[in-house]
């Protein structure tokens, strides 16, 4: 994979990092929703 | 009305659904991480290396399921925002807000690894055709959403103003589908086909399935959780 591994791991890591704010922003409205 | 129908109905009320979301969200976040480890293992390291593209085709596993997604959320969120609409149903209305940020995302995503993907295979990361163009202009439709209903301080009034938005942009969802086969595009059709089938290897198809269910399973989960936001916000 090393060939294009740039393009390839870019796009995984983007997409996991996506993921995980998403889900820190909602924990967060959901905190604040609470209380 | 049957009665399993009216029960079916109860759940309509924001209150009594509150609880049927927190009882299904670890489901979904369960199925989300085992399908998309099982995908993610399959995709990289049991699908073989493509002939033409070497290891940089691997990015359809994420690209494809993100494409699907970001066109499968609008025609979700325009429906539930339709329906609040028509039949002013408030859970309805909190449903077709709480997709549009993960749309967004997802179209994102879709835009974001398809120039990853079109730098090493197309030589540009971006070109102006016509699926390219359309996917972009989703993009647009789901901030234009978001923007307008975050503009309007009524939710109710909101509401109405994003329904008219999202209904009208829904006439981007077959135009997305069918560029491919309108225009000449560098884009490449599609890869797999309600009529014709799948037109590659079968571990490759399971993995992008599998990818596509993982983040069926993830939406499912953040709109659940976002639309109990809501709910709490609005409604105490």
């Amino acid at each position: 994979m090393s060939d294009y591994g740039f393009y390839l791991w870019g796009s995984y890591a983007v997409t996991f990092v996506l993921l995980f704010v998403e889900i820190i922003f909602l924990m967060k409205r959901k905190r604040e929703a609470k209380a | 009305m049957s009665s399993s129908s009216f029960r079916l109905f109860q759940f309509a009320a924001p209150a009594r659904f509150y609880g049927l979301a927190g009882a299904l969200i670890p489901w979904c976040w369960a199925a989300f991480a085992v399908l998309a480890a099982i995908g993610l293992w399959m995709g990289l390291f049991v699908a073989p290396t493509d002939a033409t593209q070497g290891d940089a085709y691997r990015i359809i596993f994420i690209h494809v399921p993100a494409a699907w997604m970001s066109m499968l959320l609008y025609l979700v969120m325009a429906f539930w925002a339709a329906i609040g609409w028509a039949f002013n149903a408030r859970l309805a209305s909190m449903t077709a807000r709480a997709i549009a940020p993960t749309g967004a995302m997802f179209t994102f995503l879709a835009l974001w690894t398809g120039a990853l993907w079109g730098r090493p295979t197309w030589g540009t990361w971006w070109v102006w055709d016509a699926r390219l163009t359309s996917e972009l202009i989703l993009l647009f439709l789901y901030a234009g959403f978001l923007s307008l209903v975050s503009a309007i301080d009524d939710p109710r009034r909101a509401d109405r103003a994003g329904a008219l938005l999202a209904i009208v942009g829904a006439v981007n969802i077959p135009i997305i589908h069918y560029s491919v086969v309108w225009w000449n595009t560098l884009h490449q059709g599609a890869s797999v086909s309600v009529t014709k089938g799948a037109s590659m290897q079968s571990q490759m198809l399971a993995a992008m399935l599998l990818m596509a269910l993982a983040f069926w399973m993830y939406s499912i989960a953040v709109t659940l959780v976002r639309v109990r936001c809501i709910i709490r916000e609005r409604e105490g």
